[in-house]
Parts: structure tokens; sequence; C-alpha cells
């Protein structure tokens, strides 16, 4: 039994998993009956049917049949590098203000590209701190913080 | 006639010079977007959709929003055709035969075929819009929770039969996404479900967060993988204007496009998408000389053309008259209501007519502006198109993150990104299509709610679905479809049909 699809076997797995969670959390709530049905009852036959879908596509990607298909390589840098910049810039836009979230989300997400030129980014972070600064603060009033809240004027 | 004083009611609304002004904006921002790859109408919308809060006038956030819809079908063409690179989903078939034409130097023809097509598609169906809805939405008002309910599936079922790729996994995509759609607070008990104590997810997780992580970022971290050779046609660009014989040509694919794309449009599931890889089978079917296709066909860019403009259009038929999103775009624009306190359905047309008439209306003269602006301002794109990808991917990060962050003025939602890329990223490397659990996520909690109330209904008794006529019409043609994939002959003419684009 050679796998031979392996992306619709690690699919199907997932699929499988995330069944298996929904199934078990919903343990916890009422599943009441057809006529009334409680908090767990779709979920619970949601979760049955993925489970089940999971194993029809993993069983797909055993058979005799299947294309040959490996999983293409996983980059570490961009996604990594994405993500990091994202979550810096959700936990410190509160306390630290636009200006510095902003330019730490350009600048390391920048990295992630072969391509990265420091001179371009620098450029780029001016002119999206005045786009953002005339659209976000200006145009559409959203609210947060500019500065960091201890340069912040009193 | 009632039809001609609807329309003219729709006209006054949307001629004055505020919704000309939104109507603008939105045109212009959507080419803008569907010519960039990497940023599409979904999280665009999904970004201004908390801005549209401070707009006073509901009539005008939507027709802004729905401008920026159906443009981006126009700037996605301007891509797809001089670089080869769909701005759109919907614009992956105009790469085919678009850019060989900007190959062989007729690029302009292309791009001129484009814009007419898409104009003439959306001036029949901004009519057809304003001739159906009236008449759908009184069959509306015969749907029952069961109705609903079996409407719904068919929508999901039709959005897994013409998902790329394996029904399967489709299928599982739906699935998930329902589940996800279940997180937050079931409103008949109260229950807080698979919030795991986490405050924030008793009123479940924003489905602007969902489009922009799966959308949006995992398709930026995806492209960072690639290494790109973008050869981009922007000085070959001269004479607009398609030849008498490309007219000619095209005219016949042109209303083939229109009328496959009015139709598909309003399917759920359907919609722009659909529509354009649709009206490129039939071309390449029904051609006489079927081996053009792929080497500069003209008809392989006039029909799919017309039929996305056609489809993004018509697609907003189940919203406005069911209330019901069949598209994730379609959801966006019914949260744009709810956000004004208006609540989708049927009865939206007797009770708000300046909104809906003037929705439609202004649908034309936003493809009227199109069509004007487009053709001049084609060199401002192609300049925007040579800004390089290293520059513009952070600012789209940026937009995205702010956009979340303004939902709910909480950066919970834009952390909540951060799982759903990594999400959208794993899919796309197991080949799962993202678009179908997103249609899932809408419909989950709406599903469940017409589920029970169609199961109390009829005290437990399931086949209530079947016994209803309207109910048992729409799932059997939910399992007729579903059964119509599955025949050998068209799982062939599938994988065809999907392979052109490979």
């Amino acid at each position: 039994m050679k796998i031979r699809n392996h992306r619709d076997v690690v699919a199907g797995l997932m699929f499988i998993l995330f069944g298996v969670i929904f199934m078990v959390a919903s343990r916890s709530y009422n599943m009441g009956t057809a006529a009334k049905m409680g908090p767990a009852y779709f979920p619970t036959v949601l979760g049955g049917l993925l489970v089940f879908l999971g194993l029809l596509i993993s069983a797909g990607g055993i058979q005799a049949k299947a294309p040959e298909l490996r999983i293409e390589a996983f980059q570490w840098k961009p996604i990594t590098t994405i993500l990091v910049s994202v979550a810096l810039f959700a936990a410190l836009l509160p306390k630290m203000g636009l200006v510095v979230s902003l330019v730490l989300l350009i600048f390391i997400s920048s990295v992630a590209s072969h391509e990265f030129k420091l001179r371009d980014t620098a450029l780029a972070s001016v002119v999206l701190l005045a786009l953002s600064w005339v659209v976000f603060v200006k145009g559409l009033e959203l609210q947060f913080p500019l500065l960091p809240l201890f340069l912040a004027p009193r | 006639m009632e039809l001609l004083s609807n329309l003219g009611l729709g006209f006054a609304t949307a001629a004055t010079p505020a919704n000309l002004l939104v109507c603008l904006i939105g045109v212009i921002l959507g080419t803008l977007i569907g010519v960039l790859p990497g940023i599409g109408p979904l999280a665009t919308i999904a970004m201004l959709l908390p801005a549209t809060y401070k707009m006073a006038d509901p009539t005008s956030a939507l027709i802004m929003l729905a401008g920026i819809y159906y443009g981006a079908q126009y700037g996605g063409s301007t891509t797809a055709i001089l670089v080869n690179l769909p701005g759109e989903s919907s614009s992956v078939v105009t790469t085919l035969d678009g850019y060989q034409m900007a190959r062989q130097g007729r690029a302009g023809a292309a791009l001129g075929i484009s814009a007419i097509g898409s104009f003439f598609a959306g001036t029949i169906a901004t009519f057809l819009l304003a001739a159906f809805a009236p008449p759908l939405a009184e069959l509306a008002f015969k749907f029952g929770p069961a109705e609903y309910f079996a409407l719904m599936v068919l929508g999901l079922i039709a959005a897994v039969v013409l998902a790329h790729g394996s029904i399967w996994k489709a299928l599982a995509m739906v699935v998930l996404g329902l589940l996800l759609g279940m997180i937050g607070t079931d409103v008949n008990s109260g229950v807080s479900r698979f919030s795991f104590d986490i405050p924030e997810l008793s009123d479940g997780i924003e489905f602007a967060v969902v489009a922009m992580g799966m959308f949006g970022f995992a398709e930026i971290i995806i492209n960072l993988e690639q290494k790109e050779n973008r050869e981009v046609f922007t000085d070959k660009v001269k004479g607009l204007l398609p030849t008498w014989d490309d007219l000619k040509t095209a005219f016949p694919a042109m209303c083939r496009g229109t009328a496959l794309g009015s139709v598909l449009g309003v399917l759920p599931g359907g919609g722009a998408i659909l529509a354009s890889f649709s009206s490129y089978a039939l071309e390449k079917k029904i051609s006489k000389t079927p081996e053009r296709f792929g080497k500069g066909a003209i008809e392989g860019v006039a029909g799919p053309e017309s039929a996305n403009n056609a489809g993004a259009q018509t697609s907003f038929i189940p919203m406005l008259t069911l209330g019901i999103p069949t598209t994730p775009v379609m959801a966006l624009m019914v949260a744009a209501m709810m956000i004004h306190n208006i609540q989708p359905g049927p009865q939206v047309m007797s009770s708000n007519p300046a909104l809906f008439w003037g929705l439609i209306a202004s649908m034309w003269i936003g493809n009227l502006m199109l069509v004007v602006l487009n053709l001049p301002l084609i060199g401002i794109w192609i300049k925007l198109l040579s800004v390089p990808y290293r520059v513009l991917f952070p600012a789209i990060l940026l937009f995205c993150c702010v956009g979340a962050y303004s939902i709910n003025n909480n950066v919970f939602d834009v952390f909540m990104t951060i799982p759903f890329a990594i999400l959208g990223y794993l899919f796309k490397k197991f080949d799962c299509e993202p678009a179908p659990l997103l249609l899932g996520f809408v419909l989950g909690k709406l599903m469940e709610e017409f589920l029970r109330r169609a199961m109390t209904i009829s005290r437990g008794d399931a086949t209530v679905f079947f016994t209803r006529p309207l109910s048992a019409t729409l799932l059997v043609l939910a399992i007729l479809l579903l059964a119509i994939v599955f025949l050998p002959g068209i799982a062939k003419k599938r994988e065809e049909a999907f392979q052109g684009e490979d």
C-alpha cells in the first residue's frame, strides 16, 4: 500500500482531525432531538460527515490509479516572516501606535521577498505612512493611537 | 409600465451627485484592485465594510461596494491580457487567449473587445435584474424554512460541482466552513459554542478575517515562494479599437457569454468566476475551429469577459430578492445592509424601493463610467503593474491588517487572520479550494437555523423537505447536479475544462 497522492492523503487526515475535534467539542453541549435540535446536533452531524469525507479523500490517495503527487516544499522564510510581522503589528498597535507598528510591518514583511531592497522598503514605508494618515486617520476616521503611548501629547 | 417607473426612481436615486461620486470611487477602486494581482474585491470590500458604517446613506454604501465588485472584473482583464496574470480569479480564462493576442501585437483589440463585451453584458444584466427581481421576490414570499434550507443545500452543492478539482475535497471544505461558522453563540439556546473561553469568539469569527487570512495572506505567502518572471507588454499597446472583423467575430460570443453569465450568476455558488469558465468551455466547444483557442482566438476573450460581467451583476438577484448570499462577496453586501439596519429579504423591494432600484440603476451607470474610463486610463494601469511585487505586498498586508483591526477596533481580529493564513497556505499545498469553505462559513448558522425551524414545524419529520413541492424541486436539482458530475462523460469534460488553465 503505497501513498501515491500525498496531497490527498494529508488533506484527508486534516479533515478527519477537524471532524473529530468538532465532534469531541460538541459533547459538552446538549444534543436535543430531531424535532428540537440542541446546540450539539448540527455540529455533531457535520463533524461526522467531515470525518467520513476525510476517510474517503485519504483512501483516494492510496489507490493504485491515483496520480502521483507530492507536496511542494514548504519554504519557511516567507510564511514565518509574514506571520511574525502581522503578529507584531497586532501586538504593538495598541501600545506603540500606528507609526511604529506600520514601519515594523513593512520592513519585516519585505524581508520575506527574495528581491528585498532596503532603500525601496524605506521609501515605501514613508509613502505608506503618509497614505495611511490621509486615508485611515483623516478619511475614514479610524481610531487608533498614532504615536507610542508614552510619547503621546497629554 | 411599472418597470419603467421603477427604473425612473432608480436612475433618479443613482444620479444624485453624491451617489455618482461614490459610484465613480467604487469603480475606479474596483478597477485598481482588479488590475493588481494579489488583492481582490473580496478582501477590499471586507476592508471597507467598517468604513461604510460612517456613511449616512445605505444606498451610497451599496453603490460603492457594488462598483468595486464589477469594476474588478474590468480591471482583472487588463492584467490578464497584458501580463498573463489574472488580476481576478474570473480573469483566469482571459489569460488563455488574451495574452496570446497581446503577444501577437493585438493587445489593443483584446482590451477593447473586453471592455465593449463587458459593457454590453452589463447593460443587459442590469435590465434583467430590473425585470426579474419583482417576480422573484413574489416567489420568495412563498419560501418557508424548508425551502431556504433546500436552496442553501443546492447552492453549496453547486459550489462544489463547479469548484476546481476533486469533488470530495470541495465538499469537505464546505463542511469545514459550515463548522467554522458555528463558532460563537447559538441563537436558540444562548450557548457559546466552541469558544474555548475566549470572549471575542463568542460573537463568532468575523467573515472578513477569514477572507483576508485565507485569500489575502495565504496568496501572498504562496506568491513569495515562487520566483516571478513577469513579461509585461507595456509599450505595444496602441490601436485600442478592435477591427470591424474582430467585432463581427466577437459579437455572437458576447451574446452567448452574456446569456450564460446571466443564468449562472443567479445560481448559488455561481457569480463571475463560474460564468467566465463556462463561457470559455462553451465557445471552444461550439467553435468550428477549436484549435485556434489558446492561440489568440478573440471569442475566447469576448465570451468570458461578457459572461463574467453579467454573472457579477446577476449574482445580486438572489441577495436582493431572497436575502440569501450566493457568493462570499454577496455575503459582504448582506453585512453592509445589516450595518445600516436593513434586513435583507423580499421585503426590501417594497420597504426601501429607492435603495433597491437605485442600486440596480447605479450598475448601469457604473458600467458606463468603466467603459469610458478604462480605455483612456489603460496607460495608468500599466504603470501600476510595473510596481514591483516586493513593494506591493507589504502595502496589501498593511491595508488588510488595518482593515481587520477596524472591524471591532480590536487587534484580536488581526491576530485571528494568522491561523486562517496558515490554513489557507496548507490548503493550497494540498490542492483544496478555499472558496467553498468561505461559502459554507457564511451559510453555516443560517442553514442550521432553517433546518431547525423546518424540523420543529414538521415535528421531527425529515421527509418534509420532499413533501413540500418547492423544497423538493430544489433538493432534486441538487441531487441531479451531484449525479451528473459523477457520470463518466462529464467527469472527463470537467477535467478538460480545468486543464485549460494549467
